[in-house]
This record gives structure tokens, C-alpha cells and sequence, in this order.
């Protein structure tokens, strides 16, 4: 990151902070402590903390990892904030990391990337891992248009944004679970869903974190050319899971990428 | 992330056999960086060092973290009551913030739990010794540096290690600064520093007089007005006490805003009058001397409690004192008074008692070196001082990007010879600059800096350093 990059001066955040919100972490630590770093997740628009204490959490933490998550303002178990913004959430996601016992590394799935991505100015990340990045646009906003318009046109008029089972889960998932989960999705602030028709540009990320980028080439709300254009953002290709929905979490295969974001992490520097 | 220097420590019997000038065995220690102390400004030196890939050695004379903000050491200033003066966003590191459930003015309790967490979370402690003091640093040749450790109270052997760089974060509020007076000696009451002030039972029941009006003189004229049988509150010139929270919000939040929208100074002098005049007024009423500068040209003095008590009665504000007599002493006005306890809150000066005063050309030895950005020196391009600042706003921030900024400047050295070349002539040229308004000149002021002038001037020799 080159110095014309760097914001030392942040008058508005220092004149006017976020206002706190009371947040939901979910966790899950291995029994023994083996000095990985801690891994927080950090969910999309519309989903908690919950989508991934059903399976990631323990997952990691059965590997050695400790595992949290957050429920970023108005979403899951938090605190309701229906004017929350973009910069609202990233507070959120700084607040959960720097609270954690070690340096973290943060792992956002959907629109929850984006988040990630603007924590990363803010607090140096032992690494960053961008699951199925919804990182705004209009060619995101054309693509679920055209899948799901009843759901997604509300949104553009500060409705809320309602995803489908189509749009998350491959047909692998069994539909009883995947009602379940679509019942369980709530709605981010309004101000935040139209922040991501702007394209929001994160700042460059403090600390010069490794960035992992994944996804799957079947994903409805994830174009692959956008994957592609994220990741090579961050100097890297996409690691991809095809056949799988954009919860990838939750979808019948989720052992599959969150193995290979672990994997990764023992294998880049940052694990040791 | 790791490099081969990671966890050793220096040991002359293992290394190179290199000696210094006097014959003795210096341990070579590379890259590898020096910081001296582990207060605010060295934690952060340490972990903004090592982010940027540099090896560090920190030494710290007391057994914790935290320097000043750690009462259990000799040489924190801090009272039992102590709190922040500025409020939580400007004073936080930029990138590890306080935590939210933390009121806007923290206490000096959850400020030192603030910085062992941020040591164990970048993990920082490995890189400390703890219980050593740097007893001698001196240029060698190849600007590298020879550091001279030994434990601290002057046990053990000394030791000598040489390294590529040295930060200097020994902090400035622990060297009290104690006036002259006439008949001082002859005084028969007690005397003592504020840096020994710690909890108000010492002033319980008693005639106090408080000298001085900077923050910690109005903290503790506040605590004496609440446990001691009389209080004087004696300041040399009227000050501007600025209330904590104004229209609602942290008084400094309202002032970035201002400063955020670039409102020239006059126009946020007159503002700041304006909302002095509908808060508390015009305070000469009480007896408290005119102010004879605008504000923003001294230290700001945070307190909004001490008008209240002298409103109350309960603090009698007082003149400079002109002379002590045994039992009384005499005001400039010519009264005098009869307190049992004198405080004397007349504040600290910087000392570098480990460096050759040519090093800072200080050849007074005043603690007073001429420097760039108050952190660099001119013909010493490894060399920076962190922490050297009295910000109008919290000083961990500019004590990140000080950091910051010296950890570029030795990748610079190395990577782009001719930046750091063109950075090191920026230093000779500016070396004296000041970042603020127009500032009464005392040894308190001469390193009074405005936050944003002050930062705004880091970014600028970031990007000159690395260009666009």
C-alpha cells in the first residue's frame, strides 16, 4: 500500500464515533489451546451469527481453531439498528477482533466481505479470508433482478431484501433445511443495502494481511467474473467450489471450503 | 511474519566479536531494532516495527507494560483518580479500539488493561525485557547504535548490543519539574511533587495549596475541594477551563468537527469564547485572573469540575506564590495563607540521561533537542523519538504514526536509498518546525502540538517518503 493511500487524518469518525450497539458473538474453542490464531466470521446481509455456529464453528475448533462469530447491528441476537451503515458494521467487526486474545483473522461470507474488507483498514488482520464477496455494484443488483426480482426490487426502495432458496442453496440441500435457514434470514439497515449500489471502495487494508478469496462458480448472487475481479484485487485467483450455492456454509457440502480455508491458514505463515 | 532474530537476545558470549571503542564485547544484533521503554509510544513502536518486518529488542526498566499509565511503577505520575482528557476516538490507536462498552473518558485503570491487551494481542511481551534500563546510547559508525543495558537498579553486569535503529519512547512525565522559591526550605508544612500525589486521604482534613494549572493541578485542586478543610488553588496567569462535554458531546468531538470543516482558527476561537460565555461565564467574578491569551494557545485544561467547586467556595483561587515563610506563604498580591500541604503541580520535563547531548545538538542539556516532526533527528537518520509530544488531544494516535513513519524510513533505507537520501536532507531543513497556533512559550510548551496540524504534517512526509 503506497502512503497517498494511507488516511491518518479521520476527523468525522473522531467527531463522530459509531454509537454502540450491543452485539452477539458465538463461539467455539478448541479444547486444547494450540496458539492458532482465532478466526472471526463475519456474517452477510440478512444472516446472524447463527448461520455459522450450525457447522463452521465447531468445524474449526475441532481443528485447533477457535472460532467466532459476530452478528453485525440489527441482525441475529444483536441489538436492532435499522439505520445502520456500512461504517456501522465495520465498527462492529473491529470491536469483536480487537477484543479477541490474539490477532484474528477474519473470514466475511457474502456482503459481510465487503464489511471485512473495510475492517481491514482499521484493524490489522493476522489474514483475511472473502467467501463468495458481494462487494456491491450494479451488475450484483442486475444478476439477482433478474433470479429474484420480487425479492430483490423492495430493496432498491429501502424494502427489505428477501433471498430464495434458489439463490443460496444447490439442490443438494434438503428442503426442509434450507426453509429452515431462508426463514431465519433477517434484513440489513436500509442505508446499508443502497451503500452497496454505490460500489463502496474499501481503503487498502493496514498491516498487509494475506487475502484468500473463494466461492463457487454456481453461486446466483456471486457472478464468477466478480470472484475473479475480487480476488485478482487482492493479487490472488479465486479458490472455487462448484456445484455449491453462495451460502456456502450452509449448503449440503460445507465441510468442503471451510476445510480449504484452514488448510490455507496452515499452510500461509499466519497460522505459526 | 518471523525473522531469524525473533527470540534471541542479545548475549555477548554467543555473538560476533565485535568491540567497541572502550574494548568491550558488543553483541551484534543486525536489523534489528532498539525501543527504549514500554510505555504507550514503545508498545506501539514494537508492534508497528514488527508489522513492517523488523526484528525489536525493547527495553524496559519497570516489570510491566503500560510506562506511565501503570501506577505499580516508580515512575507513573498517575493518582488514584486519574482519567483521560481526551475523549475515546482520539485516543485509542487507530487500529485497536477501546472497547465500546468503555465510557467516553476512561479511567487510568482501563487505559493500562487497554495496553496489556493490546501487548498480548499482537503479542508484543516476547519482544520486551523487562527490569532493564539503558544506561548509554551511542552513534557508531554505519548509523548503527551502540545500546548499553544493565538491570535496573544498577545490578548485574552491563551489556552492549548494537543495532540498526533506536527508538526513544522513555516518555516525558516522570522528571518533575519543581520551581524555585524563596524560603522554600525553610517551610515547615509538607511539599510535595504531584507525580507523589496518588489518593486524596493525603490531603483529607487538611490546609491544601495546589500550584499550578495545568490538568493534573485542576484535578487535584478538585480532589482537595472535596476532602481538605481549605483549598488555594495558585495559578500564574487566567486559564481557559474547558467543560468536558459541550452541546452534548465530548468537548474535543465538537472541536473536530470544526477542525474537520477547516474553520480557520479565529473563527474557532470566537466560537469556543461563545460557548464558554453560556456555560459557565465570565470567570473573573469568582476571582479567577483574566486569561491573557485566546484559547487554543496554551495546553487546553480539560476540567469541568473545577469552576463548579470554586463556584461552591470550596477552591479559593489564588495568585502566584511570591515567597515561603515558615509557617505561611505569601501570595504576589501580598496576602498570605497558612496551608499545611503544598502540591506543586508545575509538571515535567523530558530527560534523555542515556545520550550524549551532541547526539540532539541540545548542548545545554535542557532536555529540549531540536527535531523534525518531534521525532527526528538531524545527522541521525536511524535514530526517532516517540512520545516527545503534548498533543491538544490524546497522544497514542500520534505516537502510532510517529512509528509508523520511521518503520517506512528504514524499509526506505533499504529498499529506495535515495528516498530515505532525500528524507534525511528534509530533516536537517525542518528540524524546529512547530504544528500548532501560536503557543505561550514555556518548557511545558515547547512540544504543544494541534493533533491535526500535527497529523496532516505526518501524511505529508508519508507520501514524500514513499511518493504517489
Amino acid at each position: 500500500m503506497s502512503a497517498s493511500e494511507l488516511r491518518v487524518m479521520r476527523g468525522r469518525e473522531w467527531s463522530r464515533p459509531v454509537r454502540p450497539a450491543r452485539r452477539e458473538v458465538l463461539s467455539a474453542v478448541p479444547e486444547l489451546e494450540e496458539g492458532r490464531p482465532p478466526l472471526l466470521f463475519v456474517p452477510g446481509f440478512g444472516h446472524g451469527a447463527w448461520a455459522f455456529a450450525e457447522h463452521w464453528l465447531g468445524h474449526a475448533a475441532s481443528r485447533g481453531f477457535p472460532a467466532y462469530a459476530v452478528s453485525l447491528r440489527g441482525h441475529g441476537g444483536s441489538e436492532p439498528a435499522p439505520e445502520a451503515t456500512l461504517r456501522a458494521y465495520a465498527h462492529d467487526v473491529v470491536q469483536v477482533a480487537a477484543s479477541l486474545p490474539r490477532q484474528a483473522v477474519l473470514v466475511g461470507h457474502g456482503a459481510g466481505a465487503l464489511v471485512v474488507a473495510h475492517a481491514l483498514a482499521r484493524y490489522p488482520a493476522r489474514g483475511a479470508v472473502l467467501v463468495a464477496p458481494v462487494f456491491g455494484g450494479w451488475g450484483v443488483l442486475g444478476a439477482a433482478l433478474r433470479r429474484n426480482p420480487a425479492g430483490t426490487l423492495p430493496a432498491v426502495f429501502g424494502g427489505p431484501l428477501r433471498l430464495n432458496r434458489g439463490q443460496l442453496f444447490s439442490r443438494e440441500l434438503p428442503d426442509e433445511e434450507a426453509r429452515r435457514y431462508v426463514g431465519r434470514l433477517g434484513r440489513a439497515g436500509r442505508r446499508a443495502q443502497w451503500a452497496l449500489l454505490g460500489e463502496p471502495e474499501a481503503e487498502p487494508a493496514v498491516g498487509a494481511p494475506p487475502v484468500l478469496v473463494l466461492g463457487s462458480p454456481d453461486d446466483r448472487v456471486v457472478p464468477a467474473s466478480t470472484l475473479t475481479r475480487v480476488a485478482r484485487r487482492y493479487g490472488s485467483a479465486p479458490l472455487l467450489f462448484p456445484g455449491m450455492g453462495h451460502d456456502l456454509m450452509l449448503d449440503a457440502r460445507w465441510a468442503e471450503p471451510i476445510d480449504a480455508i484452514l488448510d490455507w491458514l496452515e499452510k500461509e505463515p499466519v497460522a505459526h | 511474519m518471523s525473522t531469524s532474530t525473533d527470540h534471541g537476545r542479545p548475549d555477548p558470549e554467543a555473538t560476533s566479536p565485535a568491540a567497541n571503542s572502550e574494548g568491550r564485547p558488543v553483541s551484534d544484533r543486525g536489523d534489528t531494532v532498539c525501543v527504549i521503554g514500554a510505555g504507550a509510544s514503545g508498545l506501539t513502536a514494537i508492534k508497528n516495527l514488527r508489522e513492517h518486518g523488523f526484528g525489536v529488542d525493547c527495553y524496559e526498566r519497570e516489570t510491566g507494560v503500560g510506562g506511565a499509565w501503570n501506577w505499580r511503577h516508580d515512575r507513573s505520575p498517575v493518582y488514584a483518580s486519574t482519567h483521560l482528557i481526551s475523549s475515546k476516538p482520539f485516543t485509542q490507536f487507530p487500529d485497536f479500539p477501546m472497547p465500546d462498552s468503555w465510557p467516553d473518558y476512561p479511567h487510568h485503570g482501563q487505559v493500562l488493561s487497554y495496553f496489556e491487551r493490546y501487548a498480548d494481542h499482537f503479542d508484543l511481551r516476547s519482544h520486551i525485557w523487562f527490569g532493564t534500563e539503558v544506561i548509554r546510547v551511542q552513534p557508531v559508525e554505519g548509523d548503527r547504535w551502540d545500546v548499553t543495558t544493565r538491570s535496573t537498579g544498577g545490578y548485574g553486569p552491563e551489556r552492549t548490543a548494537r543495532y540498526a535503529a533506536v527508538v526513544i519512547a522513555n516518555g516525558h512525565n516522570w522528571s518533575p519539574k519543581l520551581p524555585r522559591y524563596e524560603g522554600l526550605e525553610q517551610f515547615r508544612g509538607e511539599i510535595m511533587h504531584a507525580s507523589s500525589y496518588k489518593d486524596p486521604a493525603q490531603l483529607r482534613g487538611k490546609r491544601v495549596l495546589v500550584v499550578g494549572a495545568g490538568n493534573t493541578g485542576c484535578d487535584i485542586a478538585v480532589e482537595a475541594a472535596q476532602q481538605a478543610s481549605r483549598c488555594w488553588h495558585s495559578t500564574r496567569r487566567g486559564y481557559w477551563y474547558a467543560p468536558k462535554y459541550v452541546l452534548g458531546r465530548p468537548a474535543d468531538q465538537v472541536n473536530d468537527t470544526l477542525l474537520a470543516l477547516r474553520v480557520p482558527l479565529r473563527v474557532r476561537q470566537w466560537l469556543y469564547h461563545w460557548t464558554l460565555r453560556l456555560t459557565v461565564g465570565d470567570l473573573t467574578r469568582f476571582g479567577l485572573p483574566k486569561p491573557d491569551h485566546r484559547v487554543y494557545e496554551t495546553h487546553p485544561i480539560a476540567n469541568s469540575q473545577l469552576v463548579y467547586y470554586v463556584g461552591h467556595g470550596a477552591i479559593g483561587p489564588v495568585p502566584d506564590v511570591a515567597r515561603f515563610h515558615p509557617y505561611a506563604v505569601e501570595l504576589a498580591d501580598g496576602r498570605e495563607i497558612d496551608p499545611e500541604v503544598v502540591v506543586f503541580a508545575t509538571g515535567y520535563l523530558p530527560r534523555f540521561e542515556f545520550l550524549d547531548a551532541s547526539v540532539f545538538s541540545d548542548s545545554a542539556g535542557a532536555g529540549r533537542p531540536t527535531l523534525w516532526l518531534n521525532a527526528f533527528t538531524p545527522g541521525h537518520p536511524t535514530l526517532a523519538v516517540a512520545g516527545l509530544l503534548q498533543p491538544d488531544s490524546g497522544l497514542f494516535t500520534l505516537s502510532h504514526w510517529q512509528t509508523v513513519l520511521f518503520a517506512r524510513l528504514l524499509q526506505a533505507r533499504r529498499d529506495r536509498p535515495e528516498r530515505a537520501t532525500a528524507f534525511a536532507q528534509r530533516v536537517r531543513e525542518r528540524a524546529g518546525e512547530r504544528y500548532s497556533g501560536p503557543v505561550k512559550d514555556s518548557s511545558r510548551h515547547w512540544f504543544e502540538v494541534g493533533h491535526a496540524d500535527y497529523l496532516r504534517a505526518i501524511q505529508r512526509a508519508l507520501v514524500e517518503l514513499e511518493g504517489k
